[in-house]
């Protein structure tokens, strides 16, 4: 068992020693397989936050009732007693015509243009938080209340949520089929690697078989090799993503402060960063064990 | 401990290298294998190393039949052997101590053991000043002794040399010839294929001489 672990060890320290022997190309191999995992960790990363941002928005869908513009005080009133009795509804706010001038003076900084409207243009509303926010639920209470009379016109917010979702559902297969394509390319990298490993280590691989090494024996410097600049890569694909982002959020702080709100964009999370690992240190493990199975074969084994 | 019966070895292209081979070595033997290049002593070295399988005939070691051996199997049955290599197959990208240091490795000593063990065999052959020199910066007849470390220092049951003298003086052939007896001495079972007779004659040992590919009487 000690023994085991110290040839574990061995190898393992064998294979540093030899990315220190090749300082140059190790860099360069790393930095190949980090920016082909960049890539994808990148729109990831971007995409989760997009994400993010359209569920805080999403999580609270309401119906936005708009009664019709000529409607009395008395049909508010009315509609407001109907809505409150009806099963479906959970809250409710009324929104009075004047309010909702007025608020729209506030947010919009057109006060100038709404100063100059003859009349208020705006209808009276009900704000309705549903007791079920499903959208199915959602778009059944739309209908019914579309139907009511004195309603002219109702909306759902969660409408455009619904459309940001869709958009995202084809970036994330985006990100997909980008993250099988660049994984595909480190596979390749990692073989090309291993296998000129190979040629140049095929007298000590050959004499190793002579005095009764094991395959298993002669792959696992080459594994480990490929594991570990798996690894290496890995870890330049999170670096390279961060300083991304870093680039990214001084853009973003500028941009934000125009508009007056702040966007800043997180990196990987924890268990996000762990699977970018794991993910390249498998996918490096894999290709050097398809370089090396193809390449041993070749070399005579009597 | 090596018994050949009736073995035939053709290389692909018809070449015969041994022609109805049947011997016995016993544990403990010294043997010399000698002929003129091309009797197929080399030959008969691989098969009794199981680097290679007899075209016919069956060749059993350590009571394994070498034909019929599953190739996961290969690996632990040529661990009982010690072989020098004509070509003495020394890494040059690594020490003496590296280079001896293999075979360990491969039978998974224990660290500590495997050093001492490194140290042993480079003292027997007279290299243990030499431990971290690189096998370029040796001499001839100190490559041999660096490849007979190699060979000896798991202590396998059997060594197997392919002309250790090939390319050395009399003087250091006679140094050579002197520590393979002295292996043998120590139970190890020796066999060693030569062309230099002066080199055999000298140890007086029981000699199987070959001529194109077959035993001469």
């Amino acid at each position: 068992m000690k023994a085991w672990f110290w040839h574990h060890a061995d190898s393992f320290a064998a294979t540093l020693a030899r990315f220190a022997r090749a300082p140059v190309a190790t860099l360069f191999n790393c930095a190949v397989i980090g920016v082909a995992l960049a890539l994808p960790s990148g729109l990831y990363v971007g995409l989760a936050n997009v994400q993010g941002y359209a569920q805080a928005l999403a999580s609270d869908p309401r119906l936005s009732v708009f009664l019709a513009p000529d409607a009395e005080r008395s049909d508010a009133e009315k509609i407001g007693t109907r809505l409150g009795q009806h099963a479906a509804v959970q809250e409710l706010r009324y929104v009075p015509r004047e309010q909702a001038l007025k608020e729209l003076k506030a947010a919009s900084g057109l006060a100038d243009v709404v100063e100059s409207l003859p009349r208020n243009p705006l209808p009276d509303a009900f704000v309705v938080k549903a007791r079920d926010a499903s959208y199915q639920a959602l778009e059944t209470l739309r209908d019914e209340l579309r139907r009511w009379p004195g309603v002219s016109h109702v909306e759902l917010d969660a409408a455009w949520a619904r459309r940001l979702e869709a958009g995202l559902k084809l970036a994330r297969l985006a990100v997909w089929m980008l993250a099988t394509l660049f994984a595909f390319a480190l596979v390749a990298v990692t073989f090309n690697t291993i296998r000129l490993q190979i040629l140049t280590r095929r007298e000590e691989i050959e004499l190793a078989r002579l005095i009764g090494a094991t395959d298993a024996f002669i792959r696992r410097p080459f594994l480990y090799f490929g594991a570990l600049q798996g690894l290496a890569g890995g870890l330049a694909a999170w670096g390279i993503t961060w300083v991304g982002l870093q680039l990214v959020n001084g853009g973003l702080a500028e941009l934000s402060e125009l508009y007056a709100t702040r966007i800043e964009l997180t990196h990987l999370d924890a268990g996000d960063s762990a699977s970018l690992l794991l993910f390249s240190v498998g996918l490096g493990w894999f290709g050097a064990w398809l370089s090396v199975n193809q390449h041993l074969a070749r070399i005579d084994s009597r | 401990m090596i018994s050949f019966s009736h073995v035939y070895k053709r290389y692909p292209g018809g070449l015969e290298a041994l022609r109805n081979i049947t011997l016995t070595i016993e544990a403990g033997e010294m043997v010399f294998v000698t002929g003129h290049s091309g009797a197929g002593k080399t030959t008969l070295l691989k098969l009794a190393a199981a680097i290679e399988r007899p075209s016919s005939g069956t060749v059993i070691v350590n009571g394994q039949n070498v034909g019929a051996l599953r190739p996961r199997a290969i690996p632990f049955l040529r661990r009982n052997f010690g072989l020098i290599f004509q070509e003495q197959k020394l890494l040059f990208d690594r020490t003496a101590f590296e280079n001896v240091m293999l075979p360990l490795a491969i039978n998974r000593f224990d660290r500590r053991e495997a050093a001492r063990r490194v140290r042993a065999a480079l003292d027997k052959v007279g290299l243990l000043g030499r431990e971290k020199a690189y096998p370029v910066t040796l001499s001839g007849g100190e490559q041999q002794r660096l490849a007979i470390a190699r060979a000896i220092v798991h202590r396998p049951a059997i060594l197997l040399a392919d002309e250790p003298t090939g390319n050395l003086d009399a003087g250091h052939a006679a140094d050579i010839g002197e520590l393979f007896r002295s292996f043998n001495r120590v139970g190890v079972t020796v066999i060693i294929a030569t062309h230099d007779e002066a080199f055999a004659a000298r140890l007086e040992p029981r000699v199987i001489a070959l001529k194109s590919g077959a035993i001469a009487p």
